[in-house]
């Protein structure tokens, strides 16, 4: 009895074991993996701990959209806009969002206080490039989200300094009754360099997908990206932008559908070709055969 | 054990083996419900014997040791290991030799090791297993992938012998994972895991092997064909609903 105690794991032991399974949540799923690490604990009190150091990290790496309760529009739940613990700011609205990131809504929302806002000079560069965005994603994502943060200089009063925007573009799609889930996330670093009137951009992008009626299959795709464009006054610079950022995302796309264009006929026969190495069914009942190749492939030498 | 199952359904492929040791310790009286219903991805012993390699599983497992197809002998050695009886263990080398070909034919490289053991109804089970690192660094032909890992597990049944047929159960998993890597396209990686069970009574006129090597041949390119259609598909589709391909033409900007 003594043996069982002492193999039996600690309470930190198990709420680690729950944090990962959280945190290894496919796209929008947290929720269901969620109920089920609640009856796997059978400990209320230690899944509460769990979740609650669980869900803003999903929350944010998995860049979840939420609706703002006056249904202005919705908020990017990610670091650039984290104020506080439950506090997400949304530059369009200049609004912060106080969220519930265990139930995944917005509660409420409150006026962004001026402090916590990028100078009019930024501002007027961050608002040119979400308009340009903002058409971007309603052309390209049918259920895509975007902001547009600043990501250091705010405080810029002019010209003189380098600062950074950064662009979240947010698109999931949950479909649990056809047992498929996905998410397409987008970050583009954008830095204005002054000195040397460039503007950098350098962009990740993550898709992943999950399909599981009578099974298990899951896509996970990353890329990076660079480019960059001369500094211009805030429209050009913000139309230039754009077209660069759709530009690498397109050309991203079309390369995920070549990857799956290839798995039949290439990466997939690495693992198994769909016919056997001489194009016919395996000869099971012509077993005088099997002495005669394996002779063979041992001369070969391609037998084991 | 239904939460526990609904999680192994989410939890991406790859991490099956963390997920199941940490379910293993959470659910220590579930331990034997998990192993039996939970498949991980095969290992592997060299047998010293032979020098080939065998593949572990639970079929072949007494105590710490698990038997090697190809020697018949516990690694590390065990006395009085389990072993089948003389006349299943001529099938189990004959098994072991025509799906070695089967194997090569197919996968071009990687392991398979069979096992077989009496069961209690008078008929007996066979569990062939197939191994194969497809990563350009393993047995990858072509070196497209940075990754590749497919393991398949068949067990099947088999039932006594009544006026000339026997009653098969086969129940097969195959496990994968792949992925490419490039500068154009970036990481690519898909994981998966499917089970399909299939029942057949059979002439066992041209013997039991042909039968159970026609099902598996068949369960096989079964299972692939609908890893490759099916699940890559759909993962495909999801993908293309986030963001349609069929794009408005790009607008340039103003001068």
């Amino acid at each position: 009895m003594a043996d069982v105690e002492e193999s039996e794991l600690n309470e930190t032991q198990k709420k680690d074991i729950a944090k990962w399974f959280l945190l290894n949540s496919p796209p929008g799923e947290i929720q269901y993996v969620a109920k089920d690490v609640k009856a796997i604990l059978d400990d209320d009190e230690l899944y509460e701990e769990a979740a609650s150091e669980s869900f803003p990290v999903y929350n944010k790496s998995h860049m979840i959209s939420l609706e703002l309760p006056d249904r202005t529009g919705d908020v990017i739940i990610t670091s650039f806009g984290e104020l506080g613990k439950n506090e997400f700011l949304d530059p369009r609205t200049a609004q912060v969002a106080i969220i519930d990131h265990v139930k995944q809504v917005c509660t409420e929302v409150r006026p962004a206080m001026d402090e916590e806002l990028p100078s009019p000079y930024i501002e007027e560069y961050r608002c040119a490039l979400d308009a340009e965005i903002l058409k971007y994603i309603s052309e390209a994502y049918p259920k895509g989200v975007c902001s547009v943060y600043c990501g250091s200089g705010k405080d810029l009063e002019g010209p003189g300094s380098d600062f950074e925007l950064v662009v979240v573009i947010s698109a999931a799609r949950h479909s649990p009754q056809n047992f498929c889930n996905g998410s397409w996330r987008s970050v583009w670093n954008i830095e204005f360099k002054d000195d040397i009137q460039l503007v950098e951009l350098s962009g990740k992008l993550q898709v992943g997908a999950h399909y599981f009626e009578e099974g298990n299959v899951q896509l996970d795709a990353k890329h990076e990206c660079q480019d960059s464009t001369i500094a211009q006054c805030a429209e050009d610079c913000a139309i230039s932008l754009a077209s660069i950022i759709r530009h690498h995302e397109t050309e991203y796309l079309a390369s995920l559908e070549a990857s799956y264009s290839n798995l039949p006929d290439t990466t997939f026969k690495d693992l198994r070709r769909k016919l056997p190495v001489t194009r016919t069914l395996f000869p099971w009942h012509n077993t005088m055969q099997f002495s005669l190749t394996r002779d063979i492939s041992k001369e070969l030498g391609i037998g084991k | 054990m239904e939460a526990a199952m609904g999680l192994m359904r989410r939890i991406p492929p790859k991490h099956t083996e963390t997920a199941l040791s940490a379910l293993l310790s959470l659910l220590p009286q579930h331990s034997s419900d998990l192993l039996s219903q939970v498949d991980q991805p095969l290992q592997v012993l060299c047998d010293v014997d032979s020098g080939k390699e065998f593949i572990l599983c639970e079929y072949n497992r007494d105590a710490d040791s698990y038997r090697s197809p190809w020697s018949n002998k516990y690694h590390p050695s065990l006395e009085d290991g389990a072993l089948p009886s003389a006349e299943l263990r001529k099938l189990e080398i004959e098994a072991n030799d025509i799906f070695t070909i089967y194997r090569d034919q197919y996968y071009e490289g990687g392991i398979s090791s069979v096992y077989m053991w009496e069961d209690d109804n008078e008929g007996f089970v066979a569990c062939f297993l197939i191994k194969k690192d497809g990563s350009k660094t393993g047995d990858g032909r072509r070196g497209y992938l940075q990754e590749g890992a497919w393991d398949a597990i068949h067990v099947i049944e088999v039932g006594p012998e009544e006026e000339g047929t026997a009653h098969y159960r086969l129940t097969s998993t195959v496990m994968l994972s792949l992925t490419t890597n490039n500068d154009a396209s970036g990481t690519f990686s898909l994981s998966g895991s499917i089970r399909r069970e299939m029942n057949m009574d059979l002439s066992i006129e041209e013997g039991h092997l042909c039968n159970m090597g026609r099902m598996i041949e068949e369960m096989e390119s079964k299972l692939r064909n609908s890893l490759d259609q099916v699940y890559f598909g759909k993962t495909k589709e999801m993908v293309c609903t986030l963001r349609p391909p069929s794009e408005v033409v790009m607008r340039l900007p103003e001068a």
